[in-house]
């Protein structure tokens, strides 16, 4: 039975709080998984093993066409095949949804998280709006990379849980990013997806060494790069912050009570701001200046 | 039966997991997920007061539940709607399948998961309920000319109809199984012994009718990916009414009142075989004379006892597929004679090689 659940190709991944398995034969896969999680726990199966989601991404089959990847999420197909060149970015967005849709023992924010001296900061906003660019230089500068993609909220304790993944860049913050955190490693570029060009930064060894420690939120934020503006740090109502943060939830409605509560703590524990900046290092700055 | 999948062991007694190792959870969730019934393990395991489950298990398990204690709460609201819409029309609304099984606070309720909701009216009431469904803001889904036309001359529902609003759909029928088919029941029969819960002002099928509208949709189904959890909620139905008095003699009687012997004699069937359904044995052997003949027999088992396995790579073989395809096209046998069939299923096959077809 052992054989027909793990095949030989399948990669065993420790992405706290989660255990994944990922099933493919595709060696571009399996290079960018190698470089951007090498820091990351692998794992043998055996009896004691308890994997959380089975990715799989392969080409498309006889009648899909052989130029084009698919994914599939234990054994079944919930998306439409992509080009074979994006089916690294396929992986990633793969485990975004089967965490968003099988996962309610959390709350879910689309947001990125990242943390200094034990307080957390929550990146959110609309796609575009400049949280992932944020959340790289900040953590280029010495904060701890908790997630770019979601915030993860323990329902009973109110804590932020980090899901430490590769920053995914898109379009000109690449090179913004290549150029304001010369060490940071990235993944390849991939062209012509739904969001343009994107690539992943690698998350530092501390971040991921440190993926099991959790922080309480401290500051809610919401990002907007605008241009040539100036670096403008207004104070936002707590209430319209619940709002927007309702909007930006995947899971608020599947929580009922359990959701609102949770939510209307972390605001209450939070300063919460609009942020507008078009500069990354007087952003930078400035958030160091909030912690003193 | 050798091989069966650990979901169909665990149905049967709870407490089997209590020595199961991580990756026996581990693919017990998989199936579990898979066949909608996640859900469904963690009331289990409350009700049989299964402790020491391993704690990444539980968390999906507890996802699932906080899922489906949501989606009961919506279709509770849902069945709120739909009765306000229809308050005017002075008819016995009966709500089937899943939605009545929360009406009628039923165990197959569950951890059940829902995708749409489906009453019965009778057939002369048709075209008001339609109205007075559109008036509140309901409308049918996009369909071609010919499904139009196929739903209303031949179908036993109209076609399904979508809120704008709340994007809930909503199933309408006028019996429960189509006109053109063979073992269609009076639906007046249906209809006569329908029971009204007071307190709801809702009105379900009669107890044993429930059971056998359960049977006579799975084994006139088409799609069994749902296979296994329907057929869990025939052994929850099952197991909740044997209790009451005259129970079987009705459930019997009923069957052959309604045409419905078949799937009946299959529910009991595949129940008592996959899932160890407490049928009493002479219970078993009066269904027996609704069997079909030796080889027949011989092939709906194979056919079934594959089909009828959670939608999982876990608990299919090579002969899964195949059983659930020839199952589709027998379900399309039952529906209707060949002069109409035939034409139909090359029209659908037509539609779904040119990708027309989304369904």
């Amino acid at each position: 039975m052992l054989s027909s659940r793990v095949k030989s190709e399948a990669i065993l991944l420790e992405i706290k709080p989660f255990k994944v398995c990922i099933e493919t034969s595709l060696p571009a896969v399996i290079d960018t998984i190698k470089a951007l999680y090498s820091d990351y726990n692998y794992f043998i199966y055996d009896d004691s093993v308890f994997v959380d989601f089975y990715i799989k991404i392969e080409k498309g089959g006889f009648f899909r066409g052989y130029s084009q990847a698919q994914c599939y999420i234990d054994g079944k197909t919930p998306f439409k095949p992509l080009p074979l060149s994006q089916a690294y970015p396929f992986f990633e967005w793969g485990l975004n949804w089967i965490v968003a849709s099988h996962i309610h023992y959390y709350l879910l924010l689309h947001a990125a998280v990242v943390e200094k001296n034990g307080h957390a900061l929550i990146l959110c906003g609309k796609p575009g709006a400049g949280k992932s660019t944020l959340c790289a230089a900040m953590v280029g500068n010495g904060w701890r990379l908790f997630s770019d993609e979601m915030a993860i909220i323990d329902l009973k304790t109110n804590e932020l849980v980090p899901f430490v993944r590769p920053v995914s860049l898109k379009n000109r913050s690449i090179d913004l990013i290549q150029e304001f955190v010369p060490e940071a490693v990235f993944g390849p570029c991939f062209h012509d997806t739904a969001k343009g060009i994107i690539a992943h930064m690698k998350p530092n060894s501390a971040s991921v060494f440190l993926a099991n420690k959790k922080a309480f939120s401290k500051w809610i934020v919401f990002p907007q790069y605008q241009e040539h503006s100036q670096t403008l740090l207004q104070s936002f109502p707590k209430g319209k912050t619940v709002l927007e943060l309702i909007k930006n939830s995947f899971n608020y409605n599947m929580l009922g009570g359990y959701g609102f509560s949770n939510l209307c703590q972390l605001v209450d524990r939070s300063d919460c701001y609009n942020f507008i900046y078009s500069n990354l290092d007087e952003a930078v700055v400035l958030f160091d200046q909030l912690l003193e | 039966m050798k091989n069966l999948p650990l979901l169909a062991l665990v149905l049967r007694e709870p407490k089997t997991v209590l020595n199961y190792t991580l990756s026996d959870w581990d693919l017990l969730i998989r199936q579990a997920r898979r066949a909608g019934l996640l859900a469904r393990l963690g009331f289990l395991f409350k009700r049989n007061s299964v402790e020491g489950i391993p704690s990444c298990a539980l968390k999906h398990i507890e996802s699932s539940m906080i899922c489906a204690e949501n989606m009961r709460t919506s279709l509770n609201w849902e069945i709120k709607c739909i009765k306000k819409a229809l308050c005017r029309l002075d008819l016995p609304l009966i709500f089937l399948k899943g939605t009545a099984y929360i009406v009628g606070d039923n165990d197959a309720a569950l951890g059940r998961f829902f995708s749409d909701v489906d009453i019965l009216v009778p057939e002369e009431k048709l075209l008001d309920v339609e109205r007075a469904l559109i008036y509140a803001g309901w409308k049918f889904d996009d369909i071609d000319a010919y499904d139009q036309r196929y739903y209303r001359k031949w179908m036993h529902e109209i076609p399904p109809m979508r809120h704008v609003q709340r994007q809930t759909s909503i199933d309408v029928h006028h019996n429960i199984l189509p006109k053109t088919c063979f073992f269609c029941p009076d639906v007046k029969k249906l209809l006569e012994c329908a029971i009204k819960i007071p307190e709801q002002g809702s009105w379900i099928l009669a107890t044993e009718d429930r059971v056998i509208h359960s049977a006579s949709h799975l084994f006139h189904e088409g799609e069994l990916e749902h296979g296994f959890r329907d057929l869990s909620d025939l052994d929850l139905l099952i197991k909740e009414f044997s209790i009451k008095e005259n129970f079987w003699d009705n459930l019997l009687f009923r069957a052959v009142e309604l045409n419905q012997q078949i799937p009946l004699y299959y529910a009991l069937r595949y129940t008592s075989i996959i899932l160890k359904t407490p049928i009493p044995k002479h219970v078993l052997d009066r269904s027996v004379q609704w069997r079909p003949n030796g080889l027949r027999q011989k092939i709906m088992d194979f056919l079934f006892l594959h089909a009828l396995m959670p939608d999982h790579p876990s608990c299919s073989d090579r002969w899964t597929g195949l059983a659930r395809w020839l199952l589709y096209i027998r379900s399309h046998w039952l529906r209707m004679p060949v002069h109409l069939l035939i034409p139909h299923l090359l029209r659908k096959s037509w539609m779904r090689l040119t990708g027309k077809d989304n369904h």
